[in-house]
């Protein structure tokens, strides 16, 4: 491995651990204003639905069958089935779907 | 450290850990193919731990980008990992297991950690999490390296829903609970539509700037018109 790849390397882990870190050690863990303890418990919701759609429509070989092992996913998770198997069903639901050449 | 805690956290972790390896196998075989050693493409795998950067990382290197242009769009992509950090910390209060802890935060055990219960006030619970995270993005990264071919094309374009089925897993039950939180999320895919399809400048954002401004938008509405947190909501 040359010394240029290994710099760089160096500089990603770098530039993707101080974002990290920096909000656990700083502080953000004491008392903070309403407004601020509001808007971080937000976050995940905003995040999570944003990283969903719609990436997910181009996670597999074809939206068909993306949109079909989303479905599966999104009727397990409502009966609250194990994260597990909402994520096999997931799967399933996509390899059957490409199978019948959706 | 609690050990109960820490093995609690490596059960709640394995979904992740089993979602990663087929990307990770991928990211491992891409490495090669892109004419990174089997070294170097495990070396960012354990020192970088972020796997739409690495994938980014890759691509770029393959049209022939500088390695500053790399660093730095690591650097945005992995902005929105700020966000998740501030996020969790009044919950994880991770103490003096902070560098530690925020090492494994990425889109995946960020979910988990903001919405298992266990995950409360409880550091040694989020370490387990990112372990068996880590363990799987590492090892899945050698084992693709070492294979150097594809999986069979339909299992692996299958297994590419994994971690979004996860991340419904994790994101529907708190729907049913909380109105406040089906606004967010209905006006988060919007946002991020409207990201994906929408004119120019919009759609030709870096995709990390998409997640954190679509992010920061929909946090602000909610806190400019819903008057609790999402917990008290429920």
């Amino acid at each position: 491995m040359n010394k240029q790849v290994l710099l760089m390397i160096l500089g990603m882990a770098l530039g993707t651990y101080l974002p990290r870190l920096l909000p656990l050690v700083f502080g953000l863990s004491n008392a903070l204003p309403s407004w601020l303890r509001r808007f971080l418990s937000f976050v995940p919701y905003a995040l999570l639905s944003a990283l969903i759609f719609p990436e997910l429509l181009f996670s597999t070989g074809s939206v068909a069958s993306a949109v079909a092992g989303g479905l599966v996913a999104l009727a397990l998770a409502f009966y609250n089935v194990n994260l597990f198997l909402v994520v096999i069903g997931a799967i399933a639901g996509v390899l059957f779907t490409q199978l019948l050449g959706g | 450290m609690k050990r109960n805690n820490f093995y609690q956290g490596v059960q709640a972790g394995l979904p992740v850990a089993f979602g990663y390896l087929p990307i990770a196998v991928a990211f491992g075989v891409f490495a090669k193919n892109t004419g990174l050693s089997t070294t170097a493409a495990v070396l960012m795998s354990v020192a970088v731990f972020a796997g739409a950067s690495q994938f980014v990382a890759l691509s770029l290197l393959a049209i022939g980008n500088g390695h500053w242009q790399i660093i730095i769009t690591t650097f945005i992509l992995n902005l929105r990992h700020f966000l998740m950090s501030a996020a969790v910390a009044p919950r994880l209060k991770p103490g003096k297991m902070a560098p530690l802890v925020a090492f494994g935060i990425t889109d995946e055990t960020f979910s988990i950690l903001s919405f298992h219960p266990a995950a409360e006030n409880n550091p040694a619970f989020a370490l387990g999490v990112n372990t068996i995270a880590y363990l799987g993005w590492v090892s899945g990264t050698l084992g693709g390296a070492l294979m150097g071919q594809e999986l069979p094309a339909l299992l692996q374009t299958s297994m590419g829903i994994a971690l979004y089925a996860m991340f419904i897993g994790l994101l529907v039950p708190k729907l049913k609970t909380s109105k406040t939180a089906v606004c967010l999320t209905i006006l988060a895919m919007a946002f991020n539509a409207l990201f994906s399809w929408g004119p120019p400048p919009l759609s030709t954002l870096a995709k990390g700037w998409k997640l954190i401004i679509t992010t920061i938008l929909v946090c602000t509405t909610g806190t400019l018109f819903f008057p609790e947190e999402v917990a008290k909501d429920e």
